[in-house]
Formats: structure tokens, C-alpha cells, sequence
């Protein structure tokens, strides 16, 4: 039986300097890294106001000069959050990465929670920027010249799956999922075609795809991605690195992203696929599908048979829906697996007969649908710059100024559950543990990691925690442990470290 | 084996769910333009007023 199906997001966020600053913190890595330090040095003064022996140092006193301390230049930040994720400059961008969650539902939690911290941040930066002076910061995935930064899906693959059946077997799927979770752009970034050739389309990643397999991620961007990374028992598991997807704005399509990839890698994992739907050229199919919103263009398969990605999706989905008879989806979770087959087979409908009636599902649809009621308001034309910033501004993490906010998508997540889950972690994977330890002894953590935690128990040597295995360490099995112990040496004794 | 080749059109159910879908859409017609131009009304307030150097200005290293 496939094993759960632990996931996780990555999100690298556009990030855009304006007003009159220091020369050095125009520049994206600089200001990544004083947007992200703002937010730990507010959240910091919460947790540690007891220790603090600088009481009068407010988060507000801190000048742009004290952010741009020599060790900020020379070293990149890279913070583990107490709700289990990392928080980082990757790339000139600044990026979190949600924890290990055992179901898509949890992580579309985390990944809102991340949206809320990086907003946190921007109101923290803010408060230490000149008058006048703001970084903004976009969860997009390309800049609309061509320069593209990632969203990337993590999944708990089982080692022994041959990786050249899931190749094979998940790329139709990759290709063909942007209509149900693309996240619209006006215009086209492939080189030689202009907003003329595509007005708009429906992926903002499928024009950065060049080959079907491989390991790059910034260059010659793979559909399949070989990063053979697993950060636990490499003996046991895989980590598929998925970088084809666009960062959703709207909160069902994230569901249904994680919830039906996950439900398509259990199905590959029991070997209830087939290599049936391959296509004869995914990299081609990938951008013919992303450039036709009108879903009628139709991609070849290696079997030689034609059908559009709206086919192939409802091909999948009923894969899907006899592997749940079949075989069940605790995989992925009984609850959060039916309700995403059935948002899945709702958006297919939705777009089979009016894709408007899914603008409140479907990100690139509701992007379109105001793209084309503001053109014809105002008689502006393809190629004018007002349609690509109401593409910017859908993305917006600004709240005044955010579009997606605004176009009526479904909401899935409680505000409360998405403030908890800004500072504690998931209860159900290994991020419990490291969450959980860092929030209640941070002086005492010298390092964490994925898979392991190091620490200064006061006498040598330093102590590792192994934690290869993404199930060990949840609430159910060491929160009384913590709980309990006044020391990190005594949890550790507990644990027979 | 066998099903892969019976690859066919909607099921039933899903063109039953078009009966139950248009008369609604119908319905509220008049209602989702009018919703739409008060949304279109709120986006003239907040889309950036220089709309032509936001869009020059935004600028982004490649990423992964």
C-alpha cells in the first residue's frame, strides 16, 4: 500500500524595493534579508522578553544601518520558525518553506500562514525603512520578463517505486493540472512570442520549461525534477522535488494541487496508473496547453491518440475516483482525499461548461475575468502596462492593494487556525519536535535541520537528534515529553538519547 | 486493461450537474455584472496610479 503522503510547500516570493534607501538595500538579496530579520527580531522580542537584557531596544529603534551589519552581507539568513518551517534568502527572494504536513489540508494551512508571515514581515520592515520607503512582496512566480522564481511541491515517496515509472506516469498529470491550479499571466515570456502572439494564458511557469527531466532548477527548468535530496531515511523514502507549479492565490486550488498530486503519487506508488496517457512531447505540451484558455487545443500521446488537457484531467480524476473505491485514500487522508476529488471534479465541470461559474476556485479564471471586464472598461488594448500590474497586483501581498483578495475566491482556512499555525507546528509529522523544542528552549538549540536537531545541553559534547523518519516525533508520541521536562538534557534522557 | 480503451465522453452525472448548473447562472446573471462592476469600480481605486513604472520597475533575479 502506497505510504502517506507527507507534503510541503516552498514558496520563493517576488520582492520590490521602492523610495529612496541605502544603495544596498535596493539590492533583492540585501532587502530579503532585512525583510525576514525584521519579522524575527519583532517576533524574537515576544518570546524573549524575560532574558532580554536590553530592554529599551525596541524592534521601532532599529535603524536600516543596524539591519545591514557586515554578517547580513556575507551571510545569507536562515531561520527555522517554531511552527516547524525555514525561512531563508534562496536566490535574491526571500522563501519559506512550510513543514512536513501529513495532509494537503495541513499545509494549504501552513502555506496561508506563510503568506501572514511574510506580510508580518513587510509591517515589520516598514517600521525600520525611511519614510517613504517600502518593500513589497509578491507570491508570484515570474516578473513578466522573463526572470522566474519557484513555488515547489514536496511529496514522501516510498525508495522502492522504480523513479522511471513515476517519470513516466506523473508527467501527464504535471502537463496537464495547470487548468485546474494555473495561476493565469497576461502575456508570454517564451523567447520570440509576445502578448500578441499570447495574450493571456494560463500557467505563470509553462513558458520556463525546457526539458522533461533532469536536476536543474534555475536553468533548463525540468517537468520532472531529479533532486534526490531526501532529508530522512534515503534507504526508505524519496522526496519528489516538484517545481512545475504556480503559487496559488486562491485556497482550493492549493488544496487540490497537493491533494490531487498526492492521490496520483499514492495511485503510481500501488501501481494503479499505467503509462497509458504518456504524451509524445511534454515540454511542447506543457506551453500549448498553458497559451489556449480556451481549453480546445488538443495534445498528442505517445499512443497517438489527440485529447485536450480537460480530457486528460477527467481521465485522471476518474483514475482517481476508482483507486478510492478500490483501495481507500488513507494515504492521503479519507476526509481531506474525498473532499479533494470532489473540488477536483467540480472545477472540471465548472470548466467544461462555463469557466467563469469556477472564478471563485480557479486562480487563472479569476485573473482573466477581471483582465477582460477592466479592458473593456476602458478600451485599453493587448500589451497595455494596466493589464499586466492587475496581474502584479493580483499576487500583491499587500492587503489594500492585493486583487486576489478581492475577486470573491472561496476561503477554506479559519483565521484562527491560520494565526496558530504561524508560530506552532503541525501536530502530526517530525515538525512537531523541532517546533515544539525550539519554542520552549531556543537558547539551547545550536542547530535544526530536516532530519536532525543539535543540542548544547551545557557540557560536551553537543547532542544530535537524529530525525530520519518524517512520523516519528509527533504530538501523539513526545508532547507529554516535552511537556514534562524543564531541560533539554532531561528530554533527551527521556528520550534515551 | 480494458477501461483504458472505453475512454469516453462526461458520465451522466456530469451532465446532470449542467441541467442543475445553467438555470442559476441565469438566474443570477444580472447580479454577477453588477457584482463585477462594483469590483471593477474597488480595482480603479487600488490598481497602482502609475501603472506603466510599476509594471517597468518590477524587476526580479531568476530564482529555481
Amino acid at each position: 500500500m502506497a505510504i502517506p503522503k507527507v507534503c510541503g510547500i516552498e514558496t520563493e516570493y517576488g520582492i520590490l524595493v521602492r523610495g529612496h534607501l541605502h544603495d544596498a538595500t535596493s539590492n533583492p538579496v540585501t532587502a530579503s534579508s532585512l525583510l525576514i530579520n525584521a519579522y524575527l527580531a519583532a517576533h524574537r522580542r515576544v518570546g524573549w522578553d524575560f532574558e532580554d537584557e536590553h530592554p529599551g531596544s525596541d524592534a521601532r529603534g532599529f535603524s536600516v544601518d543596524d539591519l545591514l551589519a557586515p554578517e547580513i552581507d556575507t551571510h545569507l539568513v536562515n531561520a527555522v520558525l517554531t511552527n516547524g518551517a525555514r525561512y531563508y534568502v534562496d536566490h535574491a527572494h526571500p522563501e519559506i518553506s512550510t513543514p512536513e504536513c501529513l495532509t494537503a489540508r495541513e499545509a494549504l494551512v501552513f502555506d496561508r500562514a506563510a503568506e501572514e508571515i511574510v506580510w508580518a514581515s513587510m509591517q515589520a520592515a516598514a517600521r525600520m525603512l525611511p519614510d517613504g520607503a517600502e518593500i513589497l512582496c509578491h507570491k508570484n512566480n515570474s516578473d513578466g520578463k522573463g526572470n522566474s522564481y519557484g513555488c515547489h511541491e514536496n511529496y514522501l515517496v516510498a525508495r522502492e517505486v522504480p523513479f522511471g515509472r513515476i517519470v513516466h506516469q506523473i508527467t501527464p498529470h504535471f502537463v496537464t493540472r495547470q487548468v485546474v491550479i494555473g495561476a493565469g499571466k497576461v502575456g508570454c515570456e517564451l523567447p520570440g512570442m509576445t502578448s500578441t502572439d499570447v495574450p493571456y494564458q494560463i500557467s505563470q511557469r509553462a513558458d520556463f520549461f525546457e526539458e522533461e527531466v533532469g536536476l536543474e532548477t534555475t536553468l533548463k527548468r525540468p517537468i520532472v525534477n531529479t533532486r534526490d535530496e531526501p532529508h530522512c531515511d534515503a534507504n526508505k523514502y524519496r522526496r519528489l522535488h516538484v517545481i512545475v507549479g504556480d503559487a496559488n492565490m486562491s485556497e482550493t486550488a492549493t488544496l487540490v494541487k497537493l491533494g490531487a498530486t498526492s492521490i496520483v503519487l499514492a495511485m503510481i506508488e500501488d501501481d494503479m496508473f499505467g503509462d497509458d496517457l504518456a504524451l509524445a512531447n511534454p515540454v511542447a505540451a506543457i506551453r500549448h496547453v498553458s497559451h489556449d484558455p480556451s481549453l480546445q487545443r488538443t495534445v498528442l500521446l505517445r499512443s497517438g491518440r489527440r485529447a485536450t488537457a480537460l480530457e486528460l484531467q477527467w481521465e485522471i480524476l476518474e483514475r482517481a475516483q476508482k483507486y478510492e473505491r478500490s483501495h481507500g485514500l488513507a494515504a492521503v487522508g479519507d476526509e481531506v482525499g474525498r473532499q479533494v476529488l470532489g473540488l477536483w471534479e467540480s472545477i472540471l465541470t465548472g470548466l467544461e461548461h462555463d469557466p467563469d461559474s469556477v472564478a471563485h476556485q480557479v486562480d487563472w479564471v479569476a485573473k482573466r475575468r477581471i483582465v477582460q471586464a477592466y479592458a473593456e472598461r476602458h478600451g485599453v488594448g493587448v500589451g497595455d502596462a494596466r493589464l499586466k500590474a492587475l496581474d502584479l497586483q493580483y499576487h500583491d501581498l499587500r492587503r489594500d492593494k492585493c486583487l486576489a483578495r478581492r475577486v470573491g475566491l472561496d476561503v477554506l482556512t479559519t483565521d484562527e487556525e491560520v494565526r496558530d499555525a504561524m508560530v506552532n507546528p503541525p501536530t502530526t509529522t517530525r515538525a512537531y519536535f523541532r517546533g515544539r523544542c525550539l519554542a520552549k528552549w531556543p537558547g539551547e538549540i545550536v542547530a535544526a535541520n530536516w532530519d536532525s536537531m543539535v543540542f548544547d545541553i551545557g557540557r560536551d559534547p553537543l547532542r544530535r537528534v537524529p530525525m530520519m523518519e518524517p512520523l516519528r516525533g509527533t504530538a501523539e508520541s513526545v508532547a507529554r515529553l516535552i511537556d514534562e521536562s524543564d531541560t533539554p538534557a532531561e528530554l533527551l534522557a527521556r528520550l534515551g538519547a | 486493461m480494458p477501461e483504458r480503451t472505453q475512454k469516453q465522453k462526461p458520465t451522466p452525472s456530469r451532465t446532470e450537474e449542467t441541467v442543475e448548473v445553467a438555470p442559476a447562472v441565469a438566474g443570477t446573471g444580472d447580479k454577477l455584472k453588477a457584482d463585477l462592476d462594483d469590483l471593477l469600480d474597488e480595482i480603479d481605486d487600488v490598481l497602482e496610479t502609475n501603472a506603466e513604472d510599476f509594471v517597468k520597475s518590477y524587476v526580479q533575479k531568476g530564482g529555481q
